[in-house]
């Protein structure tokens, strides 16, 4: 992965949290290295994707076209498109470009934030419960997406890596969290993320805490509270300009957070994202879009299949959430699930072909999904389930940037369009397919899958062990405590004086094994990758650092075990199990 | 509400079990527009007993009642032959089909919540309250609250989105709260600040302070609207308060008030603030001591809808006797007996036969206690009720006079429309029992494609394998349990506590 603020920024690279030993060492590379590799002045800002198959979402797929890429946009799309003399001519053979994907909805590029307090600015005591629609219960719609999306949020680069180039994104927690924003996933400050804001006025329905936790605790009570927030903002707005037009004699009006925090999305019509999955829930939903007199957007759409024509009838657009309802993990096994259940959980993955079939604009979301690869196997199924793939690319691309008003500049691969692409080696929804790169406006980044193991694991690396390396501050060590599983997966966490980290992926393959970390650095999360051999009783490879090139030998033995003395009396009680 | 105080239970466990749990409201039953019921015992409630009768529906209204009537042409006829037909029984106090909590029970007033914003049609007691010959229910918020939420009737339309089930026209009501339930809802945890009323006096004060409230908020409109039609411009309107909306259609005639009651003082109270107001309580709801206060009742023109035969499952029912119903009814109040639970429900009719046993009332008065009593006391009986020409086809066909022990449902038909059939109901369960294993075997099989998934999925979904599992899993059970400690014990009795006030927080 190279990206061109790292490395122009090179010397303004701060390091903010070491969690491995390696990380000193990162930065000495890193500072050494520029020079020699771009002494020219970065990363390049033209690209053209020569000869690939390129699908535009917006027309036909093509074959054998190309793609030009200048400064962030796209600047030529087709078999004929000139290439310009200082672009970077990737060779398309094999390939295809799809438009960056986009999450259409999510809390993705906003790190989990303490809310804001209540009514009057004033953090109100978590314990205090509310009294009454007045105290404005888990209200913060003044929160805005934009101004809380930061890049230390780690999902940005494993997003990213799956292909999705923008996402949607809102603060989460309460009735009105606050306002969602569309997000590109990369950048060198966070501004850099936003690409519009506000879009859209998420709401959540869900009651808050339950018996004895305040107003409102009943859904019932929730609703009263939305429809009365919105009469007040309406009233708000109303009384503000009249009040306006003629202070004197008048009492003014009251000041409200809330309200204020609604009321441009409020006359602007943003799209207010209801939440509804059920058929009961989805019915509701299109009542309360229209008695609320808003733009409304359903999310949840799992059910759509029983009510997919009612939704058309009344042109909502519907955010369908990929994480498909499945049987509950350590449910009661004497406990059967009613028909109505199994049902659901069978069929909730044709809602997507009953919305299409319908007219109905839908798009896609990761929901609760956290492993982003995840979200187009999730699609995947929705395809198998009776949904065109054009459709289901659809929903991942220009159908999002439509319903949140951004298709005029992403979405789809067009001439002037911001140049978000995910480039891979075959058909997006094939299991097989890698992603092998990534542009966000217009910057590259590629992406290396991790191996599978291939072949049957030799032996057992489950334990405790001692790792040792030498970087140029002297001899380091550190502690891994893996766990492999039968088919040589390998999981667990790595420690050192310095922190600790979970191992993300790992395996044991034949003799060889593989493990890596990932640690945060000023520029972003970083993978560290440990690969080599296991010959039974020690292991014995390289560390590489992914995105500096940087690599280091080690050697790992199980302490205690007598094959090495050495590392024995440090931690006899590593050694425990 | 304590099932075990419930003499009838049995018979209605007995009846629930007969009603497989549905996966799904069915589409709605597209009726004939013409029915013919012939043969049948026709129990009108208006008008006594026809023998060997038939009813002619047309377009979901009784068009004939008459002992010869002619099978129109393309009439779907039902025979009658030995069953008994009774209007569709009418529960007064119902809280099936809500979604999300049945109480908004964080604050005193909670009238800005509406029971018609959360009706739930899938709920599967819609359809088994249909197995009992129910065909409406007024549909109340808990009594957590002094006043509580806005109610909804309903009809019980299975398989209809929510939207299709509020009963046309019936007038909006709201549900007022009094005693034990309202001042103990003020319980809190340690630290938390107790909730307002804590006694009698505090429910009373409550009430007399939101409508004062409402007094003043409807007065501020009066006055905007007066200012607006003499013609001056620009004027910054009185907010909309939602709480308070329902209170001044209160004191307009224009919603019903459906006031859980116990005692006789808290009745004359509320009775006395009404009056005080200008508004009247339309019902009075469980009233288990309105026998000691019944002539004030029928002279306040206030209705009562009690229990038939429940008592002392807490302080303030100790005075409850199951002559209530028939010592009112006889001092001229209109009664009605409910069933404030979703089993109950399934066997009102058996309800109404007691009193009978308790106070002598006769076959049509018991009758008219679950159809055109509550029909009058939720504002419906023009359109439901008895079986009369020009009446909504919503009837209840049973195979015994259903004031009979033995009486079970065999038909309910709300419109016209026959929403459930005994005879078809046994006739699906196979089908739909093999389309659950079916399911069930398919995702047993998905599971099984995920390495990862398969021991909770397998287990889950396989029947084999959790029977397989089964001995292991009740060998911890076998050892001597550990005793529990006290604070289990208090424990205990919070949660039994809680789950009382949040069950309907009902009686």
């Amino acid at each position: 992965m190279r990206s061109s603020w790292i490395w122009r920024s090179a010397s303004a690279v701060r390091v903010v949290t070491f969690s491995t030993s390696l990380c000193v060492t990162a930065l000495f590379a890193l500072l050494c290295a520029v020079p020699s590799l771009f002494a020219q002045g970065g990363e390049p800002e033209y690209f053209a994707i020569r000869g690939a198959k390129v699908a535009p979402v917006s027309g036909p797929p093509m074959e054998n076209a190309t793609v030009v890429i200048s400064r962030g946009i796209i600047t030529a799309v087709g078999k004929d498109a000139v290439i310009p003399a200082e672009a970077w001519v990737i060779d398309g053979k094999g390939l295809t470009v799809y438009p960056g994907l986009i999450d259409s909805f999510t809390d993705v590029g906003i790190p989990a934030a303490v809310p804001a307090g209540g009514e009057g600015g004033g953090a109100r005591r978590p314990q205090e419960s509310a009294r009454g629609p007045q105290d404005r219960p888990n209200s913060t719609p003044w929160r805005s997406a934009a101004d809380e999306a930061s890049l230390s949020d780690k999902r940005i680069e494993t997003w990213r890596s799956a292909g999705f180039t923008t996402v949607v994104s809102a603060p989460k927690g309460g009735f009105f969290p606050g306002q969602a924003a569309v997000l590109n996933l990369a950048g060198e400050r966070a501004g850099d993320l936003v690409v519009k804001s506000p879009v859209a006025i998420p709401l959540g329905l869900q009651p808050s805490g339950g018996f004895l936790s305040g107003f409102p605790d009943s859904l019932m009570g929730v609703l009263s509270y939305v429809h009365q927030v919105w009469l007040d903002t309406a009233w708000s707005v109303n009384a503000q300009t009249l009040y306006e037009q003629n202070p004197r004699g008048v009492q003014r009006p009251r000041y409200d957070r809330t309200e204020a925090g609604l009321s441009e999305a409020f006359e602007e019509k943003k799209p207010v994202l209801i939440p509804a999955n059920s058929s009961l829930q989805l019915r509701r939903a299109l009542e309360l879009a229209e008695r609320w007199e808003v733009n409304g957007v359903i999310y949840g759409g799992q059910m759509a299949y029983e009510v997919a024509p009612e939704i058309a009838a009344k042109k909502i657009p519907v955010l369908v959430n990929l994480k498909w309802p499945e049987a509950e993990k350590d449910a009661d096994p004497d406990e059967k699930p009613s028909l109505r259940t199994l049902r659901f959980r069978d069929r909730a993955p044709s809602s997507p072909a009953a919305l299409a079939k319908a007219g109905v604009k839908f798009a896609f979301y990761s929901g609760s999904i956290t492993a982003p690869k995840d979200i187009l196997k999730a699609a995947k199924k929705s395809i198998d389930a009776g949904l065109a793939p054009d459709a289901a690319l659809r929903a991942l691309t220009l159908s999002p940037a439509e319903i949140f008003g951004v298709a005029d500049r992403l979405g789809s691969i067009e001439n002037g369009k911001m140049a978000d692409l995910v480039v891979t080696d075959g058909d997006l929804f094939e299991e097989k397919t890698k992603i092998k790169m990534v542009f966000v406006d217009g910057h590259k980044f590629e992406i290396h899958e991790p191996e599978k193991p291939k072949d049957a694991p030799k032996g057992d690396v489950s334990g405790t062990w001692k790792l040792s390396y030498t970087t140029p501050e002297g001899s380091e060590g550190s502690t891994a405590d893996l766990s492999m599983e039968k088919d040589g997966t390998i999981t667990g966490m790595i420690t050192s004086h310095r922190g600790t980290a979970n191992i993300i992926r790992g395996y044991l393959s034949g003799d060889k094994i593989s493990f890596t970390i990932n640690i945060p650095l000023d520029q972003g999360p970083t993978d560290i990758i440990f690969s080599g051999t296991f010959d039974g009783t020690s292991l014995k490879g390289t560390i590489n650092v992914s995105n500096l090139g940087l690599s280091l030998d080690f050697t790992g033995v199980k302490p205690g075990s007598r094959s090495n003395a050495e590392a024995g009396a440090a931690s006899q009680e590593g050694d425990a199990r | 509400m304590n099932r075990a105080l419930k003499l009838t239970a049995i018979v209605g466990a007995f009846l629930a079990l007969f009603v497989p749990r549905m996966a799904n409201a069915a589409p709605p039953p597209e009726g004939p527009s013409v029915i013919l019921i012939q043969n049948a015992t026709v129990l009108t409630v208006s008008h006594g007993t026809l023998e060997h009768a038939s009813i002619l529906i047309k377009d979901g209204k009784i068009a004939e009642v008459g002992l010869s009537i002619k099978a129109p042409k393309d009439a779907q006829i039902i025979d009658g032959a030995g069953q008994f037909v009774m209007p569709g029984i009418i529960d007064c106090h119902s809280h099936i089909a809500i979604d999300g909590g049945v109480n908004e029970g964080s604050v005193s007033v909670s009238s800005m919540a509406n029971i018609a914003d959360v009706i739930d049609s899938d709920d599967i007691d819609i359809y088994r309250d249909l197995a009992g010959g129910v065909t409406a229910a007024n549909i109340l918020h808990g009594s957590a609250n002094s006043i509580g939420g806005q109610t909804e009737v309903i009809k019980l339309r299975w398989g209809q989105p929510a939207e299709k089930l509020p009963f046309e026209g019936a007038v909006p009501g709201i549900k007022f709260a009094l005693g034990e339930n309202p001042k103990r809802s003020n319980f809190s945890l340690p630290g938390q600040p107790k909730r307002y009323p804590a006694t009698r006096m505090g429910v009373e004060e409550t009430i007399r302070g939101a409508f004062a409230e409402a007094r003043d908020y409807e007065k501020t409109w009066e006055e905007y609207d007066k200012r607006v039609a003499a013609g001056e411009k620009n004027l910054i309107p009185p907010h909309r308060d939602l709480k308070l909306d329902p209170l001044v259609e209160v004191l307009q005639g224009k919603r019903y008030v459906h006031a859980h009651c116990y005692r006789e003082d808290e009745i004359l109270m509320l009775l006395r603030v009404a009056k005080e107001f200008g508004f009247k309580v339309r019902t009075l709801q469980h009233v288990l001591e309105g026998y000691k206060v019944a002539d004030e009742i029928a002279a306040a023109g206030t209705g009562a809808s009690t229990f038939s035969d429940w008592w002392a499952y807490k302080v303030e029912a100790y005075d409850a006797i199951p002559y209530n119903a028939a010592v009112m009814t006889r001092r001229g109040v209109i009664v009605s007996i409910n069933s404030d639970d979703a089993e109950e429900a399934t066997h009102l009719n058996q309800e109404a036969a007691k009193t009978m046993k308790f106070g002598g009332l006769s076959h049509d008065e018991a009758l008219k206690l679950v159809t055109i009593n509550p029909a009058m006391q939720l504002g419906i009986d023009k359109r439901v009720g008895s079986i009369d020409i020009g009446k909504d086809a919503d009837l209840a066909i049973y195979n015994h006079d259903p004031l009979s022990a033995y009486a079970v449902v065999q038909k309910t038909l709300i419109d016209g429309r026959v929403y459930f059939d005994r005879q078809r109901d046994i006739a699906e369960r196979p089908e739909r029992e093999k389309e659950k294993k079916a399911l069930l075997e398919k995702e047993k099989k998905a599971a099984e494609k995920k390495p990862d998934a398969t021991v909770n999925l397998g287990r889950k979904s396989g029947e084999k394998k959790s029977e397989e599992k089964k001995p292991d899993e009740n060998k911890p059970e076998d050892k001597p349990k550990p005793p529990q400690a006290a604070v289990t014990g208090a424990v205990m009795d919070f949660s039994a506590y809680t789950v009382a006030l949040l069950s309907g927080g009902a009686l």
